[in-house]
């Protein structure tokens, strides 16, 4: 998605500019999560299964189903119900999980972290072998492994940890460490770390090698291979050669030169690639018994838990429109021609 | 000598007729494709994916259903090159009809894909305006949800199964078409050609049937091509899931996930199906990369 099309360079007022492409951006972005909301309640609506049914058997006497399907609000017209979807989600009030009764916000309250947990740790391994393979022209082919990553997961376990115990197993820590530190942000490095907790921060590495190392992969690739591109469009480039002419080293003209220019675009391919992970994360969290998002919403889809599943799948929309938007928006905000 | 003739005659500097043009294009075509190593080994991995499955009856050793309980999570030996699965159901078997419902997914989903992707972009592109702004915006929407996930959602919707997983793939799917479809109607748009049809009365239906749609069908084609890696990935995901095919029905993605808990001990349950996933995306990934860099010099 690429919400703000660089309209030109301004030549008039360019503030009134910037005022006016803010503004063409929140309106795109407002349409963009109207029509997110619009497909979960339409994809809520067509639904088989339904809710009052759900939560009472098919043995309910007709007026108590009657009666729930009221207090659910099932006997409104489409368009209202639509209307009352969109308020309570504006409020962050995604409904309450039909198989816990606990409202589905606290229970991605609860997983979300563990998602961002492994994501950004992978996006950090990404970044830091994937932009010097990149510069070094070493780039890896492709995002076409992408969905792979439950097999490579599943051997990934198979050699190092059942094989050569080099890292932990299933799971974000071992139960003996569970519990020991209070969860402040939800990310159980950051907080054993606050707590001064070694012992369960080795324990949470030991877990995250292994899933995060997969999923980084994946992003490594992506993000060396745009690296690569980007570097030989820049190293053409005349001021380039005027570095040179000046006499600079080559290390300079190459890491503080080049990449100086090139840091502005690849900001937005890693923040688009920190997107795509969430999606990886479903398979990975599937196979690692993760207890992040992805878990929860593949869990949530065998009890026919809709109202869970497309909470969360609304979540992980809003987060992958967030970080699209983000990404534009510190292009904007970095590359001076684009502003 | 023949064959020398037959070269001339399709390199021939003026062809004499519009079969010849035609055949010597496609020639020419090929043998750019053929002068890259890579995309040549895509060409025999996809080639031999579509033998394997309309072969599958003379190249299983055994049935992929039967189940011998006696002979259960035997390693790889003569009698099951691959091995045997938790129900004593032959390996390579299975792999070699699964290889039928990959290539299923496949078609499929392209044939459902292509043709909506073309007639939303091209309508978009053509007409302009508020249909473009309306059509652009349900595209952007579907575009923002990542893509399995929207996928899970489609299926838990509509029940699991091989050809709701094929439904929700390709809902899921499209947009990336129409925008690609959209650009391409936009910069032939203006063209002279179309203003002249357009002079001669031609009506909307039949500029964009006629010759706008032509125009597109080569990006797509190599778009569709090297998505198809993607798309086999996501079938296997949803496979793995548990939403995909049914069992018993032999599909990659659930004989890997049924597979998982024998993992430790016996290893080639989960790999051997994995294995074969991992070589058709190869393959339909390289291929799609030649398509490319012969069909769609732009992308260079």
């Amino acid at each position: 998605m690429n919400v703000a099309t660089p309209a030109g360079t301004g030549r008039g007022s360019s503030l009134g500019l910037f005022v006016f492409r803010i503004g063409r951006l929140a309106v795109t972005v407002a349409l963009t999560f109207l029509g997110l909301l619009f497909v979960t309640f339409v994809i809520g609506r067509v639904i088989p299964i339904d809710p009052a049914l759900a939560i009472l058997g098919d043995r309910a006497l007709p007026h108590v189903y009657e009666r729930v399907r009221h207090e659910l609000g099932l006997d409104l017209p489409l368009y209202h119900q639509f209307w009352i979807y969109l308020v309570k989600a504006v409020r962050g009030d995604l409904g309450s999980s039909v198989l816990t009764g606990r409202p589905v916000i606290d229970d991605i309250r609860q997983f979300f972290p563990a998602t961002v947990e492994l994501a950004t740790f992978a996006t950090v391994l990404g970044v830091a072998l994937g932009v010097p393979m990149g510069v070094w022209a070493a780039a890896a082919r492709g995002r076409w492994l992408d969905h792979l990553v439950f097999w490579l997961g599943l051997v990934g376990l198979l050699v190092f940890y059942a094989r050569l115990d080099l890292v932990a197993g299933p799971g974000r820590l071992d139960v003996a460490y569970e519990y020991v530190v209070e969860p402040w942000s939800g990310l159980v490095l950051l907080d054993s770390l606050l707590a001064g907790e070694l012992g369960v921060f080795r324990n949470a590495l030991a877990h995250v090698v292994l899933p995060g190392a997969i999923l980084g992969y994946l992003s490594l690739a992506y993000i060396a291979r745009m690296t690569r591109s980007f570097m030989l469009a820049e190293l053409g480039q005349e001021y380039v050669v005027a570095a040179r002419v000046k006499g600079l080293s080559e290390a300079r003209v190459i890491w503080r030169h080049a990449l100086g220019n090139v840091m502005v675009p690849l900001v937005t391919v890693i923040a688009l690639s920190y997107a795509y992970l969430l999606e990886g994360a479903v398979l990975t969290e599937t196979v690692f018994a993760w207890p992040g998002l992805g878990l929860y919403i593949t869990q949530s889809l065998f009890n026919a838990d809709m109202t869970a599943v497309l909470g969360g799948t609304l979540v992980v929309g809003v987060a992958f429109v967030g970080l699209n938007l983000l990404s534009d928006v510190l292009y904007t905000f970095f590359d001076p021609r684009a502003r | 000598m023949t064959i020398a003739r037959v070269r001339a005659w399709l390199l021939a500097e003026a062809p004499a007729s519009r079969a010849q043009a035609r055949l010597s294009r496609t020639y020419l075509g090929f043998a750019a494709l053929a002068r890259n190593p890579l995309t040549v080994v895509g060409l025999v991995i996809v080639t031999a994916l579509v033998l394997v499955a309309a072969l599958a009856p003379w190249l299983a050793t055994h049935s992929p259903y039967d189940q011998d309980l006696d002979r259960r999570l035997r390693p790889p030996d003569d009698a099951h090159r691959f091995g045997t699965d938790q129900l004593g159901r032959d390996i390579l078997s299975r792999v070699v009809y699964g290889a039928r419902v990959t290539l299923a997914i496949v078609v499929l989903v392209a044939v459902i894909v292509g043709p909506i992707g073309l007639a939303v972009g091209t309508v978009a592109g053509y007409f302009g305006g508020w249909v473009d702004a309306v059509l652009m915006r349900v595209t952007d929407t579907f575009m923002a949800f990542p893509r399995l996930i929207l996928a899970l959602a489609f299926v838990a919707v509509l029940g699991p199964g091989i050809v709701n997983a094929i439904l929700a793939i390709a809902i899921t799917a499209w947009p990336p078409y129409a925008r690609i479809a959209r650009a391409e109607t936009l910069t032939e748009r203006g063209s002279d050609f179309i203003a002249a049809i357009r002079l001669q009365g031609a009506s909307p239906l039949r500029v964009l049937c006629g010759h706008i749609v032509p125009l597109c069908v080569s990006s797509l084609i190599v778009r569709i091509t090297l998505d198809m890696a993607g798309v086999i990935l996501v079938a296997a995901g949803l496979g793995f899931l548990g939403l995909g095919a049914r069992p018993p029905q032999p599909e990659w993605g659930a004989m890997v996930s049924e597979g998982r808990q024998f993992l430790l001990d016996q290893w080639w349950i989960a790999t051997i199906p994995g294995a074969a996933i991992f070589l058709v995306s190869l393959g339909f990934n390289l291929l799609g990369d030649g398509l490319r860099d012969v069909l769609d010099p732009k992308a260079r």
